[in-house]
């Protein structure tokens, strides 16, 4: 199953080969398409010469239609690949700077590495411009910090944007990126210099490029056809690694250790409380959020779960263990990272409290009845040490957007 | 002899090929970065590299500065190494791939590519200047054309399309006062 996280699983050592050895397709990949050539890449501005523009968004549509086809097809679980965060202003005001460092200076970062590894000087001498621009950076961000971090989604999709599926957005996406290549190959000959360069390419008599494109286009109806999985689909192909963790039953936490983590501020706890809405309005845990199993499989509910901070922690409550173990499945597969239940739900919740205090959502202050709705750390106090067994494990390692950081 | 000639000529250094067909290099860059996400759940980057980079150079010097200013510090704070990080890993192998590909295809030589109306010294100022924005625009965006379009797009990303559009954008709007370092 897919993507396999290399450095956690065989090493550092491993790791890192694996990202030496991917550099390395890049850098080449970069090279054969003349992106080391600074003249190559500016003339994309001027209209004489698009590669920029067809090699990088064949590209991403290759890759995309990898990625989305895999995890149609059940190979790649996309919960787990890292979407780079969008801060969308931020972003743009980034993207009109670099357009303008782009055309004055001929390269981006990635190419300037390329053309500084075959020796060009105005590669050298760009790549060390973006030394000094980096820093540049650091030292005048806290000017503008709220700027910076402000319109911030964690992993918002063009196909949330759109409000269109997966599938559909993909297929568009092809299907423009096909537009453009027919554009840019128009445009190129159009503005080309009479014999200063070879004649244009794309030519709809040329077989390849049509057979080509039929194959894209083909993958993307393939991809919108199957659809991404439902997580009840998914837990079926993907359940198998989480399976161990149900029946070991290492992710049913006791009400103490609930208590505990409630009071715990380093953690950011969620609790979702599956129980009907006329029952969770008479009790329910302070906090706590009422849900459906329904709202599990809405992207926007989802993503708010999964975009929680590396201290995040949800816990699940719900009237009996069946639904609690399938908002579980439903909710791991989509990504959401230290996911836990309330063993026994409220029943044992209440049992075990029952005799400590009154079951009222009021603060009593200076009595020694307590809010059971949120008891306080100090009902530990009123258990031997070792009567609840702690699981909660947070796996603080927060996949970021890619290698930006 | 005449040969003997070609024999001579081909020995020393590879001979110079052209670019393969974009939509080529397109797909094979398509393939490496599908299987950059496969095997790390990431996708490709340069400017991540290139800030440690910059903050490595700036520790080895300044390493009081690199505490004190929060944003260094995110990465190099105190005993914290700014290289050890996977995308310095991906950088290195950039270099390697990039290199071997411009030996193989007869490029690896120095020159500077330039316009045809500006001089060396000219096109190397420029270069500096254009490469010190690029480097700035690319913290503010969090990423370079590798890192958010390239990758971000791949995974449609909203706000990595957002970006890509607006470097077009820029581009082609700054094009035209610049035109004499180009045509």
């Amino acid at each position: 199953m897919l993507p396999l996280d290399v450095t956690t699983e065989y090493g550092k050592l491993v790791g890192y080969l694996v990202f030496f050895l991917v550099g390395a397709g890049f850098g080449a990949s970069l090279e054969i398409a003349g992106f080391g050539d600074s003249r190559r890449l500016a003339a994309q501005f001027y209209f004489k010469n698009m590669t920029v523009l067809k090699t990088m968004f064949t590209g991403i549509i290759v890759a995309c239609l990898l990625i989305f086809l895999s995890s149609a097809m059940g190979f790649l679980d996309f919960a787990q690949i890292a979407v780079n965060q969008t801060y969308l202003w931020s972003g743009i005001a980034g993207g009109l700077i670099m357009g303008v460092g782009f055309v004055i200076g001929g390269y981006c970062p990635g190419t300037s590495i390329i053309s500084a590894a075959s020796f060009k000087g105005d590669g050298i001498a760009f790549f060390g411009g973006t030394l000094i621009g980096a820093g540049l950076f650091g030292e005048s961000v806290s000017y503008f910090y709220d700027f910076w971090n402000s319109s911030f989604t964690d992993r918002l999709l063009l196909s949330d944007w759109l409000g269109w599926s997966v599938g559909a957005t993909v297929l568009g996406v092809t299907v423009m990126a096909l537009f453009m290549f027919y554009g840019a190959e128009k445009t190129e000959e159009y503005f080309r210099i009479k014999g200063t360069e070879s004649k244009m390419t794309w030519s709809i008599a040329n077989r390849k490029y049509l057979v080509s494109a039929a194959v894209l286009l083909a993958a993307a109806s393939l991809t919108w056809g199957i659809g991404q999985p439902s997580p009840e689909k998914k837990w079926q192909t993907m359940g198998a690694r989480y399976e161990k963790l149900l029946s070991s039953r290492d992710v049913f936490i006791h009400p103490l250790e609930y208590v505990k983590t409630w009071n715990d501020s380093s953690v950011k706890l969620e609790t979702l409380d599956l129980r009907p809405k006329d029952e969770f309005s008479k009790f329910h845990l302070n906090g706590a959020k009422n849900v459906q199993l329904s709202d599990l499989v809405e992207t926007s509910f989802v993503s708010s779960l999964a975009a929680l901070p590396a201290q995040g922690v949800v816990v699940i409550v719900a009237a009996n263990e069946a639904m609690a173990t399938q908002a579980w499945q439903w909710l791991k597969v989509q990504g959401v990272v230290n996911l836990y239940i309330l063993d026994g739900g409220l029943e044992s919740w209440l049992q075990l409290f029952s005799d400590k205090g009154s079951p009222t959502s009021e603060t009593h202050q200076g009595h020694d009845s307590f809010d059971l709705t949120r008891p306080g750390i100090k009902i530990l106090d009123q258990f031997p040490k070792d009567y609840f067994k702690s699981k909660i494990k947070l796996k603080t390692s927060k996949r970021s957007g890619g290698l930006c950081s | 002899m005449s040969q003997l000639n070609k024999l001579r000529f081909k020995l020393p250094a590879r001979e110079l090929k052209g670019f393969v067909n974009p939509y080529v290099a397109g797909t094979f860059l398509g393939f490496v970065l599908f299987g950059a996400f496969a095997l790390t759940h990431g996708g490709l980057g340069a400017s991540g590299a290139i800030s440690r980079l910059q903050v490595a150079t700036v520790d080895l010097f300044f390493p009081a500065h690199v505490d004190q200013v929060g944003y260094f510090a995110a990465v190099a704070g105190g005993a914290k190494s700014a290289l050890d990080h996977s995308s310095v890993m991906l950088f290195l192998g950039t270099i390697a791939g990039g290199m071997f590909s411009a030996w193989l295809n007869g490029r690896l030589k120095f020159e500077i590519y330039k316009g045809p109306r500006i001089t060396n010294r000219q096109r190397l100022v420029f270069a500096v200047l254009g490469g010190a924005i690029m480097g700035y625009g690319a913290r503010f965006a969090r990423g370079c054309t590798s890192g958010q379009a390239l990758s971000g797009g791949a995974v449609l990303s909203a706000g990595s399309w957002a970006f890509m559009f607006s470097v077009f954008i820029g581009g082609y709007l700054f094009a035209y006062f610049v035109r004499k370092l180009w045509t």
